[in-house]
């Protein structure tokens, strides 16, 4: 440590002017000691902490090395998916049908891509790609691995024997992701309700399933909603009946020569769809692209029970009678003139044949008579008809949870004129799905409480606020509708024990250049079983159906939808649990009487 | 009037230049210098074919141009390490000044390779960073503005070099290149904590800069996820620091052979950011601990022989040039380990870098010819210091 020295050097300049000399040098002497001593101090300083920055740095260097020794020694980890990733879920839940019978599941298969930067032998890997993938290209596969791409998909999904064989290759550069896919297991069962899937976000290690269409679409978010814990989505579905009914269906078809089909079958009370088919169908598992031409509701891919919309005929007379009952304006043996043909303006309504000058209400449902109905109809009026046919839904989307069926909108005249009055009466001029006419049917037959049609399994059973006919007016329909098959125009329909009640409809189909065609029809038939007290609703449609066993070719639903639907309903009702009720002899019928 | 000095033989007159210079330069260092060059040429050999496979270039198109640019780096250091001080310092501030320069009109004539960031200029058979020139040089600059306020009328050097800091602090953060920002700033801090700092302000540098961080943190996405991956205990195996770990692992002590590594593939700044995990996994961990060995003995050799320097000037200049080149290789290390998160910054001399090993040869020139061995204390301090 430096001294502390006075600021000026008084004795020594003092003594000096004594003895005479220059006191200036004194002090420049004593100012130049004093910045001597204050950079020995700094230098000093300095050193110190040069010296601690020389140890930080040993330290420093130290450490790293030490850090380093540290992690050679260690074992190295595989790089492996860290929380910090954001995943991807993969799960998607089941879904099953009324009895839990799976309909779609999760299959976990593998994903196969190509990092061609690691590859051994393009070319021999590209051939061998499109041996075992035949719809792969032998040349595109070898551009692609001679770009410049590090990754590229190969395959999204594909079989563990495609696997084996990709894996015989050889090829380090071609890599396997597993993969989540959709199955159904039941193939076209159930095609156009389940609807399909397809590929999300994609990741090396889990792709999202995203439906597609139907119910897989509808409720997307619900079956990849990890908060369901797997839960299934239960339909209403039957799945041993949905595959009867399209069984059956599709024999139909081909017997009646029509060149589609759709059947619609409901629990009358609830809404509840228990089977739904349209034909031709597809395999959701390999679901086709739309088509680019053509008339799409040619394709598989429409649902002609829940998207299609047409004029579906004479089954839609039953709703202008029960109107007509319900406004107490006729009973079931009010007279009605039917004498033909009917004109107003230029149009002329006529029968199939002439049924004479007068039938009963009852009989003008059980024959069909066009010209009945319109003059009901016309004593009703346009603007009861219609507030009658909107309360049963036929005006909106059917209220079912399909996508495609949200967009089938009615069609039906902008302007609710006489003549569509009349012929709305018996189902020409509104064009509904076979999904409304079944919800129609079931809520003039199960005591006339409206029901909406549903897919799913738990859904609530219609109340009286959704009355739209009495209950007596409805035990009347049902009784007209058991004689339509008992003497009228369904009596291939009858199924021994199972009192089938229903309606029939020959529709011409419009041209698409407008007017009608001469041949070509929708022939429908709307069933309820059984006819006293109805649990089931089911409606067959035929598209341009011909039977030709006979002598001439013969369209109308009596002889085409009647007896497919009866065969349907041969089949489906034990599959139900439905009991066939005891034979009506004669002898029974007497003993009520005198009973009576 | 013959001078009596200690530490050192006395120059003799005369003496011709070169066995003057290897007389007094600092071997070791020297040593250890071209010891780093001959590694980094040898891990080019491992590291960069695949960017030249990338760029569909001769396998070794960037080794021989390592090796030319290397060869002309360390002919500029043996030039630069025979000036003298003052010559040294006359030269690096009008070097700083281009620099500066250079530095400031990057936004108009810069590129910025397709990288987010405007840091070079492009002469077309190479590119140059100006801050990699602008830290040899602004050391230097500050150790003049430090030194002369030693003098009794000096001007206020201290203050003048800090607002130059902050400065170019600033001009570097806007690029933005903080890591480069943050380098400068630091070694401005060391250097003056030499020059004799008060601790409390040192203090309030080191606040304000956890500060500067904090807000680009809070207003950068990128350095927000640089931060909070380090920050996490998993590591992130598809980032570049998941790829170093896991190459530092596979290699263990003895590597798992030369040419047989797979991390220079995956990372791409396998040749410059991370060539220290090319190398761990080749060669092993010896050759981490020798490239960290010849790091440490230019460093800390450096900073010893500064002890015994009486001029302020370079013992100030002396302590920047040693601290930016042992900062730089421990923030290249210390990310390679995981002691530090994520932060571009090459390895001195052993990076890959045409302008950044010119500019990494003149910085260790100046500290070479700072750290030559020259006259020092006047006998009348040695005996002063014995008392």
């Amino acid at each position: 440590m430096t001294p502390r020295r006075p600021l000026r050097p008084l004795a020594r300049v003092f003594s000096a002017r004594a003895r005479g000399e220059n006191p200036d040098d004194i002090e420049a002497e004593e100012r130049a000691a004093r910045l001597r001593a204050r950079h020995r101090a700094e230098r000093l300083k300095a050193e110190h902490r040069l010296l601690l920055l020389a140890a930080t740095f040993v330290l420093a260097f130290g450490t790293v090395a030490a850090r380093m020794s540290v992690l050679a020694a260690s074992d190295p980890e595989e790089p492996r998916v860290t929380a910090a990733e954001q995943r991807i879920v993969a799960q998607r839940a089941d879904i099953v049908d009324r009895n839990g019978a799976i309909l779609a599941t999760n299959l976990m298969t593998a994903s196969l891509y190509a990092q061609p930067h690691e590859m051994v032998d393009r070319v021999a890997a590209a051939a061998g790609l499109a041996r075992i993938f035949p719809d792969l290209d032998e040349a595109e596969l070898l551009k692609q691995f001679s770009g410049k791409r590090k990754f590229l998909w190969v395959q999204r999904t594909m079989s563990p024997e495609q696997q084996q064989a990709v894996m015989d290759l050889g090829e380090p550069g071609l890599k396997f992701g597993p993969r989540e896919m959709r199955l159904y297991p039941n193939g076209r069962l159930a095609a156009h309700i389940l609807g399909g899937y397809g590929f999300g976000r994609e990741g090396v290690h889990a792709a999202e399933v995203i439906g597609s269409a139907g119910v897989e679409r509808e409720f997307d978010a619900f079956l990849r909603d990890p908060a369901n814990g797997g839960q299934p989505l239960r339909l209403s579905i039957d799945l041993s009946v949905q595959a009867a009914v399209e069984r059956v269906l599709a024999g139909g078809m081909q017997l009646m020569n029509a060149k589609g089909a759709a059947a619609v079958l409901m629990e009358a009370r609830t809404g509840k769809i228990v089977a739904m088919a349209s034909l031709p169908d597809f395999d959701p598992n390999q679901r086709p692209l739309p088509p680019t031409q053509g008339d799409p509701s040619d394709s598989p891919l429409f649902n002609r029970a829940a998207q299609g919309v047409y004029e579906l005929g004479s089954t839609f007379k039953i709703f202008t009678v029960a109107q007509a009952l319900e406004t107490g304006i006729a009973t079931p043996d009010t007279i009605v003139d039917t004498s033909g043909p009917l004109t107003w303006g230029r149009f002329r309504i006529r029968d199939f044949r002439n049924y004479g000058p007068f039938l009963t209400l009852s009989d003008v449902i059980v024959k069909s008579s066009n010209v009945g109905t319109a003059r009901v109809a016309m004593e009703l009026g346009a603007e009861r008809q219609k507030a009658f046919l909107g309360s049963l839904g036929f005006f909106e989307p059917v209220p079912i949870t399909l996508p495609e069926a949200s967009k089938s909108k009615p069609l039906f005249p902008p302007r609710w004129s006489e003549i569509s009055t009349m012929t709305i009466s018996y189902g020409h001029g509104l064009a509904v799905t076979p999904l409304h006419l079944a919800s129609g049917y079931a809520s003039v037959v199960n005591g006339g409480l409206r029901v909406r049609p549903t897919l799913l399994a738990d859904t609530p059973a219609p109340t009286d606020a959704d009355r739209v006919i009495s209950t007596e007016t409805s035990r009347k329909i049902r009784q007209m509708l058991r004689a339509v098959v008992e003497r009228g125009t369904a009596t291939m329909a009858d199924v021994e024990g199972y009192r089938v009640g229903g309606k029939t409809g020959t529709a011409d189909k419009p041209k698409r250049t407008g007017g009608y065609s001469e041949n070509k029809v929708i022939s429908t038939f709307a069933a309820v079983f059984p006819a006293d007290d109805p649990e089931y609703v089911l409606t067959v449609s035929l598209d341009e159906p011909e039977d030709r066993s006979g002598r001439e070719p013969r369209r109308t639903a009596g002889w085409t939808a009647a007896p497919v639907a009866a065969e349907v309903i041969r089949r489906i009702a034990p599959l139900m649990n439905m009991r066939p009720l005891p034979k009506e002899t004669p002898e029974d019928a007497l003993t009520v009487r005198t009973g009576n | 009037m013959t001078e009596m000095v200690y530490g050192a033989v006395a120059a003799k007159p005369g003496e011709p230049l070169l066995p003057r210079w290897w007389r007094t330069i600092d071997r070791w260092s020297l040593g250890a210098v071209a010891g780093l060059f001959l590694v980094g040429l040898m891990l080019g050999l491992a590291a960069s074919p695949p960017l030249a496979a990338r760029n569909g270039l001769d396998p070794f198109y960037y080794v021989f141009r390592q090796g030319l640019f290397g060869t002309l780096a360390l002919g500029v250091m043996v030039l630069v390490s025979m000036m003298s001080p003052t010559e040294i310092r006359r030269k690096a501030v009008l070097g700083f000044l281009a620099a500066t320069v250079a530095l400031a009109l990057l936004p108009v004539l810069g590129t910025d390779f397709g990288k987010g960031a405007t840091r070079w200029y492009s002469l077309g058979f190479a590119s140059v960073q100006p801050s990699e020139f602008l830290k040899p040089t602004f050391v230097a600059f500050a150790a003049w503005m430090m030194a002369g306020s030693y003098d009794q009328s000096g001007p206020p050097g201290r203050t003048l070099s800090f607002i130059v800091a902050v400065l170019l602090t600033l001009m570097l953060a806007l690029q933005p290149d903080f890591g480069q920002a943050s380098l400068i700033l630091a070694t401005w801090a060391l250097m003056y904590f030499v020059a004799g700092a008060s601790i409390l302000l040192l203090l309030v540098v080191a606040f304000g800069v956890l500060g500067a961080g904090l807000f680009a943190y809070a207003n950068s996405e990128h350095v927000a996820g640089r931060i909070d991956g380090f920050l996490s205990p998993d590591i992130d195996p598809r980032t570049q620091i998941g790829f170093a770990t896991n190459a530092i692992q596979e290699g263990g002590i003895f590597g798992v052979g030369v040419g047989e590594g797979t991390v220079k593939w995956s990372l791409p700044d396998a040749h410059t950011d991370f060539i220290i995990a090319v190398a761990a996994e080749e060669y092993g961990l010896l050759i981490c601990l020798l490239i960290i060995a010849l790091f440490s003995i230019v460093v800390i050799r450096s900073l010893i022989r500064l002890l015994r320097e009486r001029d302020p000037f370079v013992r100030l200049a002396g302590t920047g040039l040693a601290v930016v080149f042992g900062m730089q290789a421990l923030i290249n290390l210390g990310v390679a380990v995981r002691l530090l998160p994520a932060k571009g910054m090459t390895l001195p001399f052993i990076s890959y870098g045409g302008s950044s090993l010119v500019a990494a040869g003149i910085s260790l020139g100046m500290l070479l010819a700072l750290t030559r061995e020259r006259p020092q204390d006047h006998l009348s301090e040695i005996i002063g210091r014995g008392r």
